[in-house]
């Protein structure tokens, strides 16, 4: 099972993105667990500079605005 | 996935594609543009409205520049959107970080043009920056770059205005973010930052390098474009309004004499009224031009333009997670006083 992480304030494209790495995980009938990380200090630790950000197993994989949904497809697989 | 879907979806893919669908809706962005005055004027003369009155000024002012400043928007918001495509927060991050203070507060607030961020990520951004080891001084010039050289109010002020006040406008912008950036940064204020950002240690990640082809560029550019346009349509027509209503309505001694060169206090009185107004950019730029129309002092309009675009009360509340009241202060008084600065010393050279 992978671990997704969602780093965002909590805006409009954040939500966005959640949505997109459920839809693309249901699509690759992928099991994940989806978390929401809101608290500014804790995004900062994983060193982005710009939101959304997403985290597959530890690792940031992305950093500022929707990912593509190509892109999003191949980390999960990963 | 039907086959006239299929076959779309093949195009998109093809950069051939792209520059001949790209030449062809330039070719024709020029020829509509072209027609817009006269299809203006027509238009106006099929009403019953008298013409040379004050309402046909003002109702050709609208319905010429509604279309106008519309198809500006959609070319500038493309450019701008392919040209960001280069520059991502974390490379920015990247060429800042370590730097020294000076260099580092001419690099940032040029980056601050061009580097993308929304208003949502100006916390992540800010801690981003400061935990990775870009001093306090760089990041404020990157953080007041950004918002008061908006790139599309450049690019509507440069069609709209000419280029003199758009170079002007870039100029001064660049100056006060440097400087004011410099003299934060000697102030020494990282112990009014809130206590919880100086201890975070962020990592710096290095994402995996999306090599992107032109084809992605383009299409960041058209997804800017949808973006934006969508968001900002409506300020642009309060903003043409409003302009509208001057340049037919308001008389020009009355404007000449509260905003012209010669009232040393209307430029302190447009930054102050300029705070508690947001604006969008590119709302302001109509109501800019029909004011400069009537004879309003060069310096005391971009006062007021700046004052609304890089004071804003919002970005300060979002800001005030990281920064204490003091050192947002400190951040309202620098710039202010820099953008009274240019209002004062344009006022005085062009008048």
């Amino acid at each position: 099972m992978k671990s997704v992480k969602v780093l965002g304030p909590g805006c409009k494209r954040c939500d966005a993105v959640e949505g997109m790495v459920k839809t693309a995980a249901s699509a690759l009938a992928l099991d994940i667990t989806i978390e929401k990380i809101s608290d500014y200090a804790r995004i900062a630790g994983y060193g982005i500079a710009s939101t959304p950000g997403i985290v597959i197993d530890g690792k940031v994989v992305h950093a500022g605005g929707l990912p593509k949904e190509d892109d999003l497809m191949r980390w999960l697989q990963a | 996935m039907s086959p006239f879907a299929a076959s779309l979806d093949q195009a998109r893919k093809s950069r051939r594609v792209w520059f001949v669908g790209l030449s062809a809706m330039l070719v024709l962005w020029f020829v509509v543009y072209e027609q817009l005055l006269p299809f203006a004027q027509w238009l106006v003369a099929q009403t019953s409205i008298e013409t040379g009155s004050h309402l046909a000024a003002s109702v050709e002012f609208f319905l010429y520049d509604t279309p106008k400043v519309l198809m500006l928007l959609t070319l500038v918001v493309f450019a701008m959107g392919v040209v960001r495509s280069f520059f991502l927060p974390e490379r920015t991050r990247a060429l800042l970080a370590g730097r020294r203070e000076g260099v580092g507060n001419i690099a940032a607030a040029h980056l601050g043009i061009v580097t993308p961020f929304c208003s949502c990520s100006a916390v992540p951004l800010f801690v981003g920056f400061v935990s990775a080891g870009v001093p306090l001084g760089v990041t404020f010039s990157f953080l007041i770059a950004a918002p008061m050289i908006n790139e599309i109010a450049l690019g509507l002020l440069f069609a709209l205005v000419g280029w003199q006040v758009a170079l002007t406008y870039l100029a001064f912008g660049l100056s006060i973010a440097i400087i004011a950036g410099w003299v934060i940064g000697r102030l020494h204020l990282e112990s009014w930052l809130e206590p919880w950002v100086r201890d975070v240690r962020g990592s710096t990640i290095t994402l995996e390098d999306g090599q992107q082809s032109w084809i992605d560029r383009f299409e960041a550019g058209w997804e800017a474009v949808k973006e934006i346009v969508g968001k900002v349509w409506y300020w642009i027509i309060a903003g043409i309004a409003v302009g509208a209503f001057i340049h037919g309505f308001v008389p020009a001694e009355l404007l000449s004499r509260i905003m012209g060169a010669d009232s040393w206090w209307s430029v302190p009185a447009a930054v102050i009224l300029g705070i508690p107004m947001y604006s969008n950019a590119a709302g302001i730029i109509p109501v800019i031009e029909a004011l400069l129309g009537k004879g309003a002092a060069l310096g005391t309009v971009l006062a007021f333009m700046m004052s609304v675009i890089a004071l804003s009360l919002p970005e300060m509340i979002i800001l005030r997670k990281v920064l204490s009241i003091k050192l947002i202060a400190v951040f309202v008084a620098v710039v202010g006083s820099g953008i009274l600065a240019v209002g004062f010393l344009f006022n005085a050279l062009f008048s």
